[in-house]
C-alpha cells in the first residue's frame, strides 16, 4: 500500500525570482513496510528532495500526496503525525535522558500541558524496547556514544507514532559495526511496524543488502526506483557513479578501482586464493591475459611461477617486478 | 513528577516564604515578626510601622519576587529560543532596549499626557516596546550568527547602540530629568509604589502567562528548529510568543526597577542543576521560586549597610562569577 506518492515533482531552490532546479518530474511512491534507501553522489539533490518530501522545504512544481492529502495543505501539526524525522544535526540537551527525548516523540499526541499518561508511557518504552536501549533509558543523553544517540533519535521517531519515517544521513559519524547495526535495526523496523522508512546514505554496499528499494538519485538520470538487484542488473549503478578512476563492480556490489594496467600476466588455479591473488595483481598493474608469456600457477600453499614455488604475495609481486624489468 | 522534585519544591516554597518574610522584617527599623502577623491581620499595631510595612517594604518584597521571577523566566525562555545557555534580557541588550525607552518617556516625552506618564504605563509601554524591538533585532541575527559568543558581542553592541542613543537624549534633556534618569539606572525595588504594582503586576502575569502556555513548545525547541517542525511547533508563532513574553517581563521589571544584571542567565542554570531536568513544566516554576528567592536575598543584603547599595550592584556580584564558571565548564 502506498503511503506518499509525488506526482510530477519539481525540487530546487528560488530565491528572488531566480530559481535553480535541482530534479524535476518525478513521480515517486513510497510504501508501508518497506525500507527505502536513497542514494546519490553528492550534489544530486538527496537532501533537497528529502527536505522537500518532510515539507520542511516547498517543491518548485508538482505535487507530493501522504494519505490521499497534499504535503502543502497539511499544518504543521498534521504533518507531525504523518511523518517523523531524524536528522543530521546534533542534539545537544543538558539534563535529558533517554526517557525523556523519546517522550518528546508524544508532542504531536499529547495535550498542551503534555502530561505523560499510562498508555503514553507504555508507547515511550516499547520505542526504547524496539531500538535495543532499555538498559540506558535513565542515562543522560549527553553520556551516549553516538551509535547510542543515533537509535535514541530513532526511538524518539518511533513514539511520534507515525506512518512515514524519514532520516537524513542516519549512518554519518558511526563506525562500521554501528553503521550495520542501525541498517539491520531500521530493515526489521520497516518490516515490523509497517512503516514505510525512507532514508538518505553513502553506504552503498550496507544499502544494497538492507534496502527494499533503492532510489538511485543523479544530476544526468533522474530519480531510477526499484529492488536494489534490478537496479544492478539493467546497469543504472554503472550509469550513475561513472568514473575514469572506478567503476561499480556488479559482481560483489562495491566499487573497484581501475588501475593503469600494462604487464601481462596468466593466473589459473585454485579458485579461493584466486580472488585475492587478481586483488593483488591489478594494483600493482597486472592485466590477466589468456596464454601471456608470463604464468602464475595458484596452488594450495602458494603460487608457482617458472617451477618456483612462492608463498607469500609480496614475494610473488617481488618475483613478478624482477621479470618485468 | 518525581518525589525528589516535589520535596525541592516544596523546600524552595518555604525558603522564598521564609525570606519574604525576612525582607520584610529587615531594614533600619526591626520589625518583628509577630507585628508583621498582627499588622497584617488587621489589628494594625504602631502606627508607624505599619505604614512602613504596607507602604514601603510589602511593596517592595512583592516588586523583589516578581522582578526575581520575571528575569529568570525571561532568561530561560531566550535561553531556549536561541539554544544558547548564556543568553539572557541583560547580556543580549533587551535591558538596554527597555532603557532606552524608559529614557524616552523620561527625557523627551514631553507631549505625552501627564496622567499617561504619572501612572506608569508610559513608562511600561516605552520599556516593553523598546525590550521587545531589540530582541526581534537579535532574532535576526542569531539566523546568521551561529557562533554562541559572537551572538552576545552582537547583543552587547545593540546594549551600545541603546546605551549612546541614551547618552545623546541626556545632552538635551534638563537637569532634573537627567538625575531622575541616572536614579533610574542604579535600579531600585522600592521605586514600585501600589500606584506602579497595578501596572506592573498584570503585565508580570501576562508574561508568565504566556511562557506556562508555551512550555511543551520549548520543550520542543530545545531540539533545535527543525526538529520541532519535525513535532509540528510553528516555529514563527513561538518565537514571536516568546518575543513578546520576554519583551513584557523583562521590559515590565526594567521599566520600574532599572537594569538588573545576570539574574537572567544566573537562575536557570542553577534551577537546571537543583532539579536536574530540561523540562519547562519543571523548569519554569523552578526558575520562579529561584529568582524569586535570588533577589530577596539581594534586597535583604541592600539593607545591611548604612547607605543602601543599588540592586544592580549586588546582582552583578552573584551573577558574573556564574557566567564565568558556565564558560570553564564548556571548555
Amino acid at each position: 500500500m502506498s503511503i506518499l506518492t509525488t506526482q510530477h515533482l519539481s525540487i530546487g531552490y528560488s530565491k528572488k525570482g531566480k530559481t535553480d532546479v535541482i530534479q524535476s518530474g518525478l513521480d515517486l511512491e513510497l510504501r508501508a513496510g518497506e525500507l527505502v534507501c536513497l542514494i546519490g553522489p553528492n550534489g544530486s539533490g538527496k537532501s533537497t528532495l528529502l527536505r522537500t518530501l518532510t515539507g520542511l522545504q516547498k517543491s518548485l512544481a508538482g505535487t507530493s500526496m501522504i494519505d490521499g492529502k497534499e504535503i502543502t495543505k497539511l499544518k504543521q501539526h498534521q504533518k507531525a503525525l504523518m511523518i517523523a524525522l531524524v536528522l543530521t544535526e546534533r542534539v545537544d540537551v543538558e539534563n535529558t535522558t533517554v526517557y525523556n527525548l523519546v517522550s518528546l516523540g508524544r508532542h504531536p499526541h499529547s495535550n498542551w500541558w503534555g502530561n505523560i499518561t499510562q498508555e503514553e508511557d507504555a508507547i515511550i518504552r516499547e520505542a526504547i524496547e524496539m531500538v535495543h536501549m532499555d538498559h540506558k533509558m535513565h542515562q543522560n543523553i549527553n553520556e551516549l556514544s553516538d551509535g547510542e544517540r543515533q537509535r535514541a533519535m530513532i526511538a524518539k521517531a518511533l513514539a511520534q507514532d507515525t506512518p512515514i519515517i524519514m532520516l537524513d544521513e542516519p549512518t554519518a559519524h558511526l563506525d562500521l559495526p554501528n553503521r550495520v547495526e542501525i541498517m539491520l535495526l531500521l530493515h526489521k523496523l520497516a518490516h515490523k511496524t509497517q512503516k514505510a522508512i525512507l532514508l538518505s546514505t553513502h553506504e552503498l554496499d550496507l544499502a544494497l543488502q538492507a534496502a527494499d528499494r533503492i532510489w538511485l538519485i543523479s544530476s544526468e538520470h533522474g530519480v531510477e526506483c526499484g529492488v536494489p538487484e534490478d537496479l544492478v542488473f539493467n546497469g543504472s549503478f554503472n550509469r550513475v557513479f561513472q568514473s575514469n578512476s572506478f567503476f561499480f563492480n556488479a559482481s560483489n556490489g562495491n566499487f573497484s578501482m581501475n588501475y593503469p594496467m600494462t604487464n601481462k600476466v596468466w593466473v589459473s588455479g585454485d579458485k579461493t586464493r584466486m580472488y585475492w591473488t587478481l586483488r593483488a595483481l591489478a594494483r600493482a598493474g597486472y592485466v590477466v591475459v589468456q596464454d601471456a608469456e608470463v604464468q602464475i600457477l595458484v596452488t594450495e600453499q602458494g603460487w608457482s611461477m617458472n617451477n618456483k614455488d612462492i608463498f607469500t604475495v609480496e614475494e610473488l609481486l617481488h618475483e613478478l617486478g624482477q621479470q618485468f624489468e | 513528577m518525581h518525589n525528589r522534585s516535589l520535596i525541592l519544591f516544596l523546600a524552595l516554597s518555604l525558603f522564598t516564604l521564609g525570606l519574604f518574610l525576612a525582607d520584610l522584617a529587615w531594614g533600619s527599623i526591626h520589625i518583628s515578626l509577630n507585628e508583621i502577623l498582627s499588622v497584617f491581620i488587621g489589628k494594625g499595631s504602631n502606627g508607624i510601622n505599619s505604614e512602613i510595612l504596607l507602604n514601603f517594604r510589602l511593596p517592595k518584597a512583592i516588586t523583589a519576587i516578581l522582578a526575581g521571577a520575571s528575569l529568570s523566566v525571561a532568561g530561560l525562555m531566550m535561553q531556549t529560543l536561541f539554544r544558547n545557555s548564556l543568553a539572557d534580557p541583560y547580556i543580549l541588550g533587551v535591558s538596554s532596549g527597555a532603557s532606552l525607552g524608559v529614557a524616552l518617556v523620561m527625557m523627551a516625552a514631553t507631549f505625552l499626557p501627564v496622567a499617561f506618564v504619572s501612572s506608569g504605563w508610559a513608562l511600561i509601554v516605552a520599556a516593553t516596546i523598546g525590550a521587545s524591538v531589540v530582541l526581534v533585532l537579535v532574532v535576526g541575527v542569531s539566523f546568521k550568527v551561529h557562533n554562541a559568543v559572537s551572538l552576545l558581542i552582537v547583543g552587547l553592541m545593540f546594549g551600545t547602540i541603546a546605551g549612546s542613543l541614551v547618552s545623546v537624549l541626556q545632552n538635551f534633556s534638563n537637569p532634573d530629568a537627567i538625575k531622575l534618569f541616572v536614579m533610574w539606572t542604579f535600579g531600585s525595588l522600592s521605586a514600585v509604589t501600589w500606584n506602579y504594582m497595578q501596572v506592573l503586576l498584570p503585565v508580570v502575569l501576562i508574561g508568565l502567562g504566556i511562557a506556562f502556555f508555551l512550555q511543551k513548545r520549548l520543550d520542543g525547541l530545545l531540539l533545535g528548529e527543525n526538529y520541532a517542525r519535525g513535532l509540528g511547533i510553528s516555529i514563527v508563532r513561538t518565537r514571536l510568543l516568546i518575543v513578546v513574553a520576554t519583551g513584557l517581563l523583562a521590559g515590565g521589571i526594567t521599566a520600574f526597577t532599572g537594569p538588573i544584571a545576570f539574574v537572567g542567565v544566573a537562575i536557570p542554570h542553577i534551577a537546571r542543576g537543583l532539579f536536574r531536568t530540561s523540562s519547562h513544566k519543571i523548569l519554569l516554576p523552578a526558575t520562579i521560586l529561584c529568582g524569586a528567592s535570588l533577589l530577596l536575598v539581594c534586597d535583604i543584603i541592600t539593607q545591611i549597610p548604612t547607605y543602601t547599595l543599588p540592586i544592580n550592584t549586588v546582582s552583578a556580584l552573584f551573577g558574573a562569577p556564574i557566567i564565568i564558571w558556565i564558560l570553564l565548564k564548556k571548555r
